[in-house]
């Protein structure tokens, strides 16, 4: 199996998807995320949704989402291209019970907003931090005043 | 149904192995919510990547699943090899076979003693495991210096050569460890107490397991036989001979007979191995600096399960982006709906057989 067969058989079933294929993986439009990421898992067998991250390249962000059929022994990367003032897409959680946390964490370090995601908090920062540190503009020097942590509750 | 009770479980406790902070929603015993608070140890390892060459981030491997220091490092060196294309001499290739194994041996050993010590199985079972243990640790120590990180691994191979008398210090180990597991089953596998503990508790079904991307022995307890090592082999994996052990239900005793299986497979791999290290050099000769461009996602199959590592290079003498796909990360995220319903004695069990490192869970 390789990314052209998966790009070919998206394509007939997605005939006005604007889809292309890349040396590092598909690039997909953001609209159309969730239809073929159901497409992939419902009738393509990528049951297992490996690794979801994302890559600042400074004038954009591209959020990589890696799944893995068993079947097949493929791993496919697929890639949505978000601008730096539109920062949401789609979750995928629903389909991937492993997308969950691992949207939170690109959230939490990059600041790309999940829509329609279960339960969408910063993982590893503590909540009332603003920053995005994995982001290419975040400063180190801002890292020195910390914010006052309210405490546990409960 | 009664009043609910919050309890805080952790970061400080004994049973959550590391700094993991549990939100426990109680009525009278029965756990009935979880919410999982991670980042107590978030030290942005990815974007300490970004800031050092290649070589100088293999060190900070050995800090995310400290207890598998080794296949930290080896999974690193090969995505960081494959992205610009460095070879590697068959002598390394069968080192690092052999040193990754005796690291999972390692990190099983570690896994199945703090198991049974949550269990109640005060002391003994640690002590046996810990005393095993230390004898792969002191024969690390003799090969590169260090107890706990060792940082070993190079791009292009390993720091350097074993010494000599290393391959009988393995020989005996194997022979004696084989024994040891014996022990092992005796004092732990098939006594009442623990099966009553651990048997039947926290079920995961094999779709769950997928749909969480949980890999590794806990996979492979619930009844997927998938290996990395097997199905997609990396180094020379695919020259020997063994077996995947895999459990049938998928509960906590299944979680543990799986890692204890795995002991002896590996042990296995490495007689293989040991007899077969080819002569020549372990360090291939290869330039001091390295830069390059594109992108590679690489897995390897660490003792807690897939370990990923998803490097973008732009040309310079660093990764633009390096992200850690850690095994145990995933591995947790089943937790929360694994332990619902259960008493908090059983989550306890629950979190130990999930066998999770906190280090490569907050990098």
């Amino acid at each position: 199996m390789q990314n052209s067969e998966i790009l070919s058989l998206i394509k007939n079933k997605f005939p006005e998807l604007l889809a292309e294929e890349t040396p590092h993986g598909l690039v997909i439009p953001k609209t159309n995320l969730l239809d073929v990421a159901r497409f992939l898992k419902t009738e393509l067998g990528f049951e297992n949704c490996h690794c979801v991250t994302a890559v600042d390249r400074k004038d954009r962000i591209e959020v990589v989402y890696h799944f893995y059929s068993f079947t097949y022994h493929f791993m496919l990367t697929l890639k949505i291209i978000l601008s730096m003032n539109d920062l949401t897409v789609e979750s995928v959680a629903s389909l991937w019970r492993s997308a969950d946390w691992l949207e939170r964490e690109v959230y939490d370090l990059f600041g790309v907003r999940f829509l329609n995601h279960p339960d969408l908090r910063r993982i590893m920062n503590p909540d009332e931090w603003t920053d995005y540190p994995l982001r290419k503009d975040f400063k180190r020097e801002d890292f020195i005043p910390r914010p006052v942590s309210p405490g546990l509750k409960g | 149904m009664g009043d609910l009770v919050t309890i805080n479980m952790g970061p400080q406790h004994p049973s959550t192995h590391g700094v993991l902070y549990l939100e426990l929603q109680l009525d009278g015993e029965v756990v009935v919510g979880c919410k999982t608070h991670l980042g107590y140890l978030h030290r942005s390892i990815e974007k300490i990547a970004e800031n050092r060459t290649y070589t100088q981030f293999i060190p900070f491997t050995d800090r995310l699943d400290y207890l598998a220091s080794m296949n930290n490092n080896l999974g690193y060196c090969l995505a960081v090899e494959k992205l610009l294309n460095v070879a590697v001499t068959p002598r390394a290739q069968y080192l690092r076979v052999i040193i990754a194994e005796l690291n999972r041996v390692v990190s099983h050993l570690v896994a199945i003693g703090t198991f049974a010590q949550d269990l109640g199985a005060y002391a003994t079972p640690l002590f046996y495991a810990f005393s095993d243990r230390e004898k792969i640790v002191e024969l690390f120590d003799s090969i590169c210096g260090s107890r706990l990180t060792y940082n070993y691994m190079r791009i292009g191979g390993v720091s350097g050569d074993i010494p000599a008398g290393t391959e009988q210090v393995i020989k005996d180990f194997i022979k004696y460890e084989r024994k040891q597991l014996i022990e092992y089953n005796e004092l732990l596998t098939y006594n009442a107490i623990f099966l009553a503990r651990s048997k039947n508790i926290g079920i995961l079904s094999k779709e769950a397991a997928i749909n969480y991307s949980v890999t590794g022995p806990i996979l492979r307890a619930s009844g997927v036989k998938w290996d990395l090592r097997k199905e997609e082999p990396y180094l020379v994996y695919d020259q020997f001979n063994f077996d995947i052990p895999v459990g049938t239900v998928g509960d906590s005793w299944d979680r543990f007979k799986v890692k204890l299986d795995e002991i002896e497979q590996s042990l296995r791999i490495i007689e293989q191995a040991i007899g077969a290290i080819p002569e020549g050099n372990p360090v291939s000769k290869v330039n001091r600096v390295f830069r390059g461009t594109g992108e590679i996602y690489l897995r390897t199959e660490n003792p807690r399960g897939e370990l990923g590592f998803y490097l973008v290079a732009e040309g310079g003498f660093n990764p633009t982006r390096c992200k850690i796909r850690s095994p145990s990360f995933s591995n947790l995220s089943a937790l929360e709906e694994l332990i619902k319903g259960l008493n908090i004695s059983d989550a306890v069990c629950v979190l130990g057989s999930l066998d999770i490192v906190m280090g490569e869970i907050d990098r």
